[in-house]
């Protein structure tokens, strides 16, 4: 079960959108957040919905892994819809009873924000599945580089992330091993009420916390060992190199982001 | 028969999807001691998951104490009270702020009065060397790597399970902690009559206590004989990649170079008469 968390997961694929360099990427995304705040129709965001499956599909990873990581945030989905279905009035009354009334306002609503996380999710996993973690870190720290002036640490900013995000898969399987190693000696992380179920927990998160701690001073010692002391100075193995066609990508989007948000 | 697996095959539902198990057919009798060997990602640690429903395999059927498994989901546990596993590095599920707690959490999960979990900790504390008084109200974390080990096994061994399973129980030990767990198992084995399912990289450590010796390789079971059979195979055991017991892999030498010794020895008390004798009859 745990195995189907794919947040910062990364695919590697031979596709034009792996090779778009990361700022690029990151540009694109944060412009394109924007423009999806900016519509206001369906057909707005039909259209882009339609953008992000050529995107997918240039990408070359498959169209069902992408929707599994809307999964996680399935939840929060549906109690969007909810909240706007009940609580948001206005126009015709579609069904009342006593003081609870659903009013077609609330209909339209839920189900445009629940279409825009949809989309913004999709697009942002995009970003993660197609950008390796190193090139990911590395292309927030150009962008963030010129606050560094404004005393933003912006090389350890972004080594923090790379660990982060290196730690993911490692931290997953470890909680892996010790729920079943909690389950062999007759745990249950499955049955009972929610009060039960967040106690039987701590067999799970205590060693899991302890071997994350664990893990973190190795990994201190072994970056000083290193001599590792910041970012200051610190040259790459693999320089950023804009291409033609990131400056060609970036162009496109630009017009469709001002297309969509005119239109 | 305690353990039965038939015609088990399983695929990790990953990425990857690597075949862990292929077509494994397998009996286990009460009273047995087994020791699983086999390179790394042969299969080893997901076959012993299985015994315990730990892993449901992708097809295929596992019997315990004739009850079948792979479909039962409600009664797994019942089966984890029966085969206790203890994984590689069991010390990193430590949890609990005392040594008494975190023993008696397996016990207190089977829903046993205070003094009979009361009872069955001071019993696994003794079985494994650990002073009940002078631990019981200690952190675990305070106590050094090899007493952690102690603890974590006192742990699995205090669900009373018919049958123990051990994933590389002595890695990462000194010398005088591997001969205490070795003690442990021969003492469990022999006097308390359990079953034994053992890992290990050491073929020493499986020469001196397996009454049956299972090789793996990729996925396979290749080998599953006595002992002393196993350990006769010198050919297939290198061609696998595994080693010989030393003390076998040098009487084995020794022969090749023309001396005429008894190859089928796992002891340095046996191999060395041996040798003594081949040299003084020469």
């Amino acid at each position: 079960m745990l195995k189907d968390i794919t947040i910062g997961q990364y695919i590697a694929r031979d596709s034009i959108i792996h090779a778009l360099d990361a700022r690029i990427k990151i540009m694109i995304t944060t412009i394109l957040i924007i423009a999806l705040f900016t519509i206001d129709t369906f057909t707005g965001f039909g259209f882009f919905a339609a953008f992000v499956l050529v995107v997918v599909l240039l990408s070359k990873i498959s169209v069902k892994k992408v929707l599994k990581g809307l999964k996680p945030i399935l939840i929060l989905v549906l109690f969007t819809l909810f909240i706007h279905i009940f609580l948001t009035k206005g126009g015709e009354v579609l069904w009342s009873w006593r003081f609870i009334s659903i009013e077609s306002e609330g209909v339209y609503t839920g189900f445009f924000m629940v279409s825009r996380i949809f989309i913004l999710i999709l697009f942002t996993s995009l970003l993660t599945l197609t950008t390796s973690p190193l090139q990911l870190t590395d292309g927030i720290e150009y962008i963030l580089s010129p606050l560094k002036r404004f005393g933003v640490p912006a090389s350890e900013l972004s080594m923090m992330m790379t660990i982060a995000l290196r730690f993911i898969p490692t931290l997953l399987e470890e909680a892996d091993k010790i729920m079943k190693a909690q389950q062999a000696r007759g745990a249950d992380f499955e049955s009972g009420n929610l009060i039960q179920r967040a106690k039987s927990l701590i067999p799970l998160l205590v060693p899991l916390f302890i071997s994350a701690f664990r893990r973190a001073d190795d990994l201190a010692l072994a970056m000083e060992s290193r001599c590792y002391r910041g970012g200051e100075g610190r040259t790459r193995l693999h320089e950023l190199e804009f291409r033609y066609y990131d400056f060609i990508a970036l162009i496109i989007i630009i017009i469709l982001a001002v297309a969509v948000s005119f239109y | 028969m305690l353990i039965e697996l038939n015609e088990v095959s399983h695929v990790y539902q990953d990425e990857n999807n690597v075949k862990a198990l292929k077509n494994i057919n397998l009996e286990i009798s009460r009273g047995e001691f087994i020791g699983i060997v086999g390179h790394t990602g042969s299969g080893k640690s997901t076959l012993v998951q299985l015994f315990n429903g730990l892993i449901i395999p992708s097809s295929g059927t596992v019997k315990v104490n004739g009850k079948n498994i792979t479909n039962e989901k409600s009664n797994l546990k019942e089966t984890r009270r029966h085969v206790g596993l203890v994984f590689q590095y069991p010390e990193h599920q430590l949890f609990e702020e005392t040594v008494f707690q975190d023993i008696a959490f397996g016990p207190k999960n089977l829903g046993l009065k205070k003094d009979e979990i009361r009872e069955r900790v001071e019993e696994v504390m003794g079985l494994v060397g650990l002073d009940y008084d002078e631990f019981k109200d200690r952190s675990p974390f305070n106590l050094s790597g090899g007493q952690q080990r102690k603890v974590a096994i006192a742990g699995v061994l205090a669900l009373k399970p018919d049958v123990l399973v051990l994933d590389e129980p002595s890695a990462g030990l000194d010398p005088q902690g591997r001969k205490q767990l070795a003690e442990l198992l021969k003492y469990l084995y022999q006097e308390l009559e359990m079953t034994i399912i053992l890992i290990s990289h050491r073929m020493e450590e499986i020469a001196e206590l397996a009454s049956r010796v299972i090789v793996m390789h990729q996925g396979e079971i290749v080998i599953d004989d006595h002992p002393i059979e196993v350990f006769s195979r010198e050919q297939k055991l290198h061609k696998l990649s595994l080693d010989l017991p030393q003390i076998t892999e040098i009487l084995h030498r020794l022969e090749e170079r023309g001396l005429k010794v008894n190859t089928n020895l796992f002891s340095i008390s046996e191999a060395s008469a041996e040798i003594l004798k081949a040299l003084r009859s020469k």
